[in-house]
């Protein structure tokens, strides 16, 4: 097991850091994550995340719900027990919707969130690794990772100081 | 800096008058070819009709004539409360998003005046031919033509207290539209927060005032059309039809606005927005017609179910396909396009949408009010077309008079600064 090496720049002021993100992002250098309080407006587009294709995920899953939402209905009160309810027909279109409007939602919503859980790599009793305390408190922090041989510490280090990092620190991290 | 004001071009302005001019043309030409075809057509659906309300009386070119204006004063007169509506709600919920169409929303109350008189006016001449129960001798108990049930609803339904209720109404929205824009008027030359929190205070007393008159208002207009039937989510319905159409031309002339190089501070975050709540409001009433026809269809109740049998299946399935296109356009259509996070943002798409559900809800208008003062023979004609021109054409002038003359942006709003920044 190896372990991963992350350089830390502590800022304690949400303007500088987003200034911080655009030049360190600038001068070549990919920035892992920033961890912080709150969110941050902006700070997607800053570091160059993309939008999530979730939307797209829970589309389809509404499509499914609805799918099997008719099919049940049609199923059980068309062919295999079909009753007469209020002297309508057997496959009342309007009677369905109801239920078909609520396994839309049902499975929109639970798709949603467990397709969230595995991109995210999210399961029970995951162990997160902290980078600092002070993040879950009134600083922010920019974890850049250092890949062995390619990374100067020490002009990262510069750098993360130039453009408004109060600390610089040094984590490692059990992969 | 960023005080904006518009000029309306000569040619622009003249389009307005040739719109009026067509539509006037459009609607003569259209009475005489119904003077001319009206009369062999009547005959037909006699027994329909006799189900429908009672009335025996042949339909007419002025039968249609009196259905269109109604149709296209209720329409315009919503979507210029509309502009109060949600102009008030933004104060009261202390929104910041909306500071670029606050304007907008003001300006498009312009028509409520004219409104007004057109309301009044067509009620006092033309109230026999859109709404039944104004005929007396259903009130009397010795007259052949009574009614037990209409009758039922004189403490309500009679004339001097419809009028009284459409003045009120009329004048609370139109003095309620001129107290705020006075308000913003006035932020704008001496600044400080306290027209805001007037307008606050001004709006918080608007809306209370509005659910009363906007439900009272829907069952007087278009309900009391179809006498003897009634829904309890009726004015909602009309509310949520308002709504949809008032949004779609707030965001509309926001775009037209914005491509003629004015509403600098307007960007996609704004449009986005505005975006959702057309996606929203067509859900929502998609929802309550939905809630409203479930319920008939169900206990089918001979009372109730007839307001449905006559736009769907009745004289020769006449409004059939009206039913079904309303829920395309004002359901399916804003549901599919507008979903995805980059069409609320793309000026196209925002533009499809609205002109689309603008369409439908005066179909959907057109589906309430039609049946009740035409029953089958309505048409949708060079009179329709023409009607619907003039109230256009009137509309888009009193409201671009109202936008020029004052800044397109409210330049001492407290949220301007916010609003500059939104993003979503």
């Amino acid at each position: 097991m190896t372990n991963k090496k992350y350089i830390l720049g502590v800022y304690d002021d949400e303007d500088v850091l987003l200034h911080a993100i655009d030049k360190i992002r600038a001068a070549g250098t990919k920035i892992t994550t920033v961890f912080s309080p709150y969110p941050v407006h902006g700070i997607d587009d800053a570091l160059g995340i993309e939008r999530t294709k979730l939307p797209i995920a829970a589309f389809l899953y509404g499509c499914c719900g609805l799918a099997f939402a008719l099919w049940m209905q049609i199923y059980m009160l068309g062919f295999d027990w079909p009753m007469i309810i209020g002297g309508k027909p057997h496959i009342a279109l309007p009677a369905f919707i109801p239920v078909s409007f609520e396994l839309t939602v049902l499975f929109t919503a639970h798709g949603m969130v467990i397709t969230f859980f595995i991109i995210s790599g999210l399961y029970p009793r995951i162990k997160v690794p902290v980078m600092d305390v002070r993040s879950t408190d009134d600083k922010f922090i920019m974890a850049i990772e250092v890949q062995e041989g390619k990374t100067d510490i020490k002009k990262l280090d510069t750098l993360l100081r130039d453009n408004g990092a109060i600390e610089v620190n040094e984590k490692e991290v059990a992969k | 800096m960023i005080e904006e004001s518009l000029t309306i071009s000569k040619r622009t302005s003249n389009r307005f008058f040739f719109l009026i001019g067509l539509g006037l043309v459009l609607l003569i030409v259209g009475i005489f070819i119904t003077m001319n075809s009206g009369g062999g057509h009547h005959g037909g659906g006699g027994h329909e009709e006799a189900a429908a309300a009672g009335g025996h009386h042949a339909i007419t070119w002025v039968n249609r004539l009196f259905a269109n204006l109604w149709l296209n004063n209720v329409y315009f007169t919503g979507i210029a409360v509309i502009g109060l509506f949600f102009g008030a709600i933004q104060y009261v919920a202390y929104a910041g998003w909306s500071v670029p169409f606050v304007r907008i929303l003001q300006s498009i109350t312009a028509y409520l005046p004219f409104g007004a008189a057109v309301a009044l006016i067509v009620f006092f001449i033309g109230q026999h031919q859109i709404f039944h129960w104004t005929d007396n001798s259903l009130f009397d108990t010795a007259s052949p033509n009574y009614d037990p049930i209409i009758a039922g609803k004189a403490g309500f339904l009679n004339k001097p207290f419809f009028i009284i209720r459409m003045v009120v109404f009329y004048g609370a929205w139109i003095y309620f539209a001129w107290w705020l824009r006075k308000q913003s008027l006035e932020e704008d030359i001496n600044g400080g927060l306290s027209y805001y929190h007037k307008s606050i205070r001004i709006s918080a007393m608007f809306l209370v005032i509005f659910g009363v008159s906007s439900s009272i208002s829907a069952w007087d207009w278009v309900m009391s059309i179809d006498t003897h039937w009634f829904s309890t989510l009726f004015a909602w319905y009309v509310l949520s039809s308002w709504l949809v159409s008032g949004l779609a031309v707030t965001t509309l002339i926001a775009i037209f606005l914005k491509q003629n190089g004015y509403l600098k501070m307007l960007n996609a975050d704004h449009l986005h927005d505005l975006g959702k709540f057309i996606f929203g409001f067509s859900i929502f009433w998609t929802y309550l017609w939905f809630s409203q026809f479930m319920l008939y269809w169900y206990a089918n109740l001979p009372e109730e179910v007839i307001y449905f049998k006559e736009r769907f299946g009745m004289y020769n399935d006449h409004y059939s396909w009206i039913l079904l296109f309303n829920l395309f356009i004002n359901f399916a259509l804003p549901l599919l396009v507008l979903m995805t996070r980059d069409a609320k943002r793309q000026v196209i798409m925002l533009k499809i949408v609205c002109f689309a559900v603008l369409f439908g809800h005066w179909m959907d208008f057109y589906l309430m009010i039609m049946p009740g003062t035409l029953r089958g023979e309505s048409g949708l004609g060079f009179m329709e077309l023409g009607t619907a021109l003039i109230f256009l054409g009137v509309f888009l002038t009193l409201v671009t008079r109202k936008l020029t003359s004052a800044s397109l942006i409210p330049v001492n709003h407290p949220f301007l600064e916010e609003s500059m920044h939104h993003h979503v």
